[in-house]
């Protein structure tokens, strides 16, 4: 039995049988189609398809927003999605595609929204029957997030969206959008609203998604453009006005420090798929040779490896002791870090695998002589996706230094 | 065995902290400590050994020194996660003090078999000691030694002596024609000599220590598998001290930047100030959060011990240096001088940094153990 195992209250210890009988039965098999790594990776419909399916049943099953009221879908349960995730990633299921719709626009709906459309919404998002995608940044507003300049104005009871979100992930799969707009452009915080707006069902009346090309080559993300699209009312959350701090619940949750415990599943992979951790890049400097040793053997080699190594350990253990309410210093001290640093780790270690591989690295996914298939040179590029998507490195430090250490607040 | 999610950190644990945590806020400030140990700013001083024997005894009578001696030989059996809360708040005092020392030894003592029962019984007692096992050349490998014992007496010389004149006992690795031995001295003996090093760090005092035809208890013939079995708690405990004078550093200096203004702003307010002290606060985070699990495995999954062990004090040396170089920058012309106490830390942070292995020799050890030995 493991120490959170010991630790549950009745409802969890149950929870938790529960949901282990439950995967011992009805965890999928090895998947059809090659798996991404992450569900912001979802490429193919077929990859798509088989992750809903999932979703569907896991979330019929209970395990997918079971802390949420009954009204709104989710089963009324007590601190419970932390056992369903433990349980699910304990068995290596595949993970959740709905990642936007669980994590960011699902709490954000619920504090925020009203009854009728939490009750309509909420239970498809947990399903996964819709996919939710966020329209937050823009051309002009990216650390910046309160300057985007999308703007709605009123006609009665609907608003006219006009504007130009960029980076937005899985928006040519999702019925939905989170959308953070203008409604008034003389106050930059206060002039904000939040709104949540069908796209898919509007596309090519007044919504365009256009694929946007990564700097590896790979699509994944896409600009999307509103013109003149129509909206009713009922699906601003919270008051017009109050859009920056309906955002906050959003960041929040993102961010892994809200109140309500995002979904999460995973561990399953595809046999071809490639994994940049440390344990691959150890492997790496034993099978290539320098001068005819293994690069492993080079002390300064070595060494780099261990930095990243312990960082990585340390990573692991921040999140272990961020339930320990005995050694925290700050409630949030540790949690804030954790996007922060599993990008920068990630990016540090692809770069040292670069460096291992000397000019072999130059050898590129089409290239049948490149180590590892060329992986590596992708993980690299990708990485910087991961440091500047969702607040950028800079960001993290600015938001660490002032919420955490009380410092004051940079332009 | 798997170690438990809360790192073994119960409540008496978390008791222990608070309440050494208050102790040393009630009674010993760091202005205390600055009028105790900077009398004398002279850079060729001779160092003095200024302590509160007090409030010293105060934590005797706590049964801190006998924390992690076995419940079996008197002692109040505590698991190392919960001495490392401790240690940690030790180090955020700066507390002049052979707590540590006592500690180090304690850990050896036990596993040096029955052999060291009768000197575990003296910890908890009351009595201190030191270990005095480390060569002129600082090699941190547990098998160097410059003494040699033949016939149960001790000649040579023990260097980088912690605390060595204010403990009681010595605990001393010699060469005998069989191997590595311990052996259990008192400091006050014949033939045994203290010659204080005239150190860096105003909050600690080092000494080397000349044997002349010492005789000497032999603890254990096995005194390699016996340093090597304590060594993971000696740098997870040291790690602990660091980190919480790492966060004293952090603390201080988030509030000297909140205060001092230039160009009509805090100095905090500018992110040249303001990212590196996120990452002084990351890297802390770092350190403590491997300090407790480190500690965690010493006390749940031994086989792990001395891999997350080297972790731990790896990252506690990069925190040291680089918490310290950041307090000093950022406190700006008054962190160069004496009167400001950041140099108190400074320097007591450099010192640990370098004691017991720097990060890059833990690290070569991780390395051995992760990757395995270069052939």
């Amino acid at each position: 039995m493991s120490e959170s195992a010991r630790q549950d209250t009745p409802e969890q210890a149950e929870f938790r049988h529960y949901c282990r009988e439950w995967l011992k039965n009805n965890k999928p098999g090895e998947p059809p189609v090659r798996l991404p790594l992450s569900p912001l990776e979802i490429m193919t419909r077929e990859q798509l398809g088989y992750l809903q399916a999932w979703q569907k049943s896991a979330y019929d099953a209970g395990l997918v927003g079971c802390d949420y009221p009954l009204a709104v879908g989710g089963r009324g349960r007590s601190d419970c999605q932390r056992v369903a995730n433990e349980e699910m990633i304990g068995a290596r299921t595949p993970f959740l595609p709905n990642v936007i719709g669980l994590g960011m626009a699902a709490p954000t709906v619920f504090y925020h929204g009203q009854a009728a459309l939490k009750e309509r919404l909420l239970p498809r998002l947990f399903s996964g029957e819709d996919i939710w995608c966020q329209g937050f940044s823009e051309p002009g507003a990216g650390s910046d997030l309160a300057s985007v300049q999308t703007f709605a104005e009123r006609k009665g009871d609907k608003w006219v969206i006009n504007g130009h979100k960029v980076w937005t992930s899985l928006a040519h799969f999702a019925e939905w959008m989170i959308l953070l707009l203008r409604t008034d452009r003389s106050h930059k915080y206060d002039g904000l609203s939040y709104f949540v707006v069908p796209i898919r069902s509007a596309l090519g009346k007044g919504v365009t998604v256009r694929p946007l090309i990564k700097i590896t080559g790979e699509t994944g993300f896409n600009e999307v453009i509103f013109e003149d699209l129509e909206v009713d009312d009922s699906y601003r959350l919270d008051e017009v006005g109050k859009g920056w701090q309906v955002a906050m619940t959003t960041l929040l949750h993102e961010r892994g420090a809200g109140e309500l415990k995002t979904p999460h599943a995973g561990g399953m992979r595809s046999k071809t798929a490639f994994v940049p951790s440390t344990a691959n890049l150890v492997q790496l400097a034993r099978d290539t040779l320098r001068n005819g040793r293994p690069a492993a053997d080079d002390p300064l080699l070595r060494d780099r490896i261990m930095q990243l190594i312990i960082r990585e350990a340390g990573l692991g253990q921040n999140q272990r002791r961020a339930r320990v309410s005995a050694l925290q210093d700050h409630p949030s001290r540790l949690l804030l870090q954790n996007k922060l640093l599993s990008s920068e780790i990630h990016q540090d270690v692809a770069a040292v695998a670069l460096e291992v591989e000397g000019a072999n690295a130059s050898l590129y996914l089409g290239d049948d002589n490149a180590p590892a298939g060329g992986q590596w040179p992708m993980a690299y590029m990708n990485s910087y996706g991961m440091t500047i998507a969702a607040g950028t490195s800079e960001v993290q430090r600015n938001i660490l230094g002032e919420r955490v250490l009380g410092l004051a607040k940079s332009k | 065995m798997a170690q438990p999610d809360n790192f073994g950190f119960g409540e008496d644990a978390a008791l222990l902290k608070d309440s050494a945590r208050k102790f040393f806020a009630d009674n010993f400030t760091t202005d205390k400590l600055h009028r105790m140990v900077a009398s004398d700013h002279n850079p060729e001083r001779k160092t003095a050994c200024a302590w509160d024997q007090t409030l010293w005894q105060q934590m005797v009578d706590l049964g801190w020194t006998s924390l992690a001696v076995p419940e079996s030989v008197g002692g109040l059996g505590m698991p190392v996660v919960a001495v490392a809360g401790l240690v940690e708040e030790v180090g955020r005092a700066a507390f002049p003090c052979s707590l540590l020392s006592t500690l180090n030894v304690t850990y050896v003592l036990a596993a040096c078999g029955s052999g060291g029962e009768v000197a575990l019984a003296e910890i908890a007692e009351g009595f201190t000691a030191s270990l005095a096992i480390t060569n002129r050349q600082a090699s941190w490998s547990a098998a160097d030694t410059d003494i040699k014992s033949v016939q149960g007496r001790l000649n040579g010389t023990a260097w980088f002596v912690q605390d060595a004149r204010k403990v009681d006992r010595l605990l001393v690795s010699a060469q005998t024609s069989a191997g590595l031995a311990l052996y259990w001295v008192a400091t006050d003996a014949t033939g045994v000599t203290i010659v204080p090093d005239a150190i860096v760090d105003l909050t600690r005092d080092q000494a080397h220590v000349r044997f002349d035809n010492v005789p000497a208890l032999e603890l254990t013939a096995s005194g390699l598998a016996a340093l090597q079995q304590a060594m993971p708690a000696i740098w997870t405990l040291l790690a602990a001290d660091i980190t919480g004078a790492a966060e004293w550093q952090l603390q201080t200096t988030v509030a000297y930047v909140g205060t001092r203004q230039q160009f009509d702003h805090p100095l905090g307010y500018f992110q040249a100030v303001k990212h590196p002290l996120v990452d002084v606060m990351i890297l802390i985070d770092q350190c403590k959060s491997l300090v407790y699990n480190a500690a965690c495995a010493i006390d749940t999954e031994p086989s792990r011990a001395a891999e997350f062990a080297h972790m731990a004090k790896a990252s506690a040396s990069e925190t040291a240096a680089f918490a310290s170089g950041r307090s000093v920058q950022y406190h700006g012309g008054i962190g160069f001088t004496w009167e400001c106490y950041v140099h108190l830390y400074f320097k007591r942070q450099k010192h640990s940094q370098l004691l017991w292995g720097d990060a890059a020799w833990h690290r070569a050890q991780l390395a051995n153990i992760l990757i395995g030995a270069v052939a």
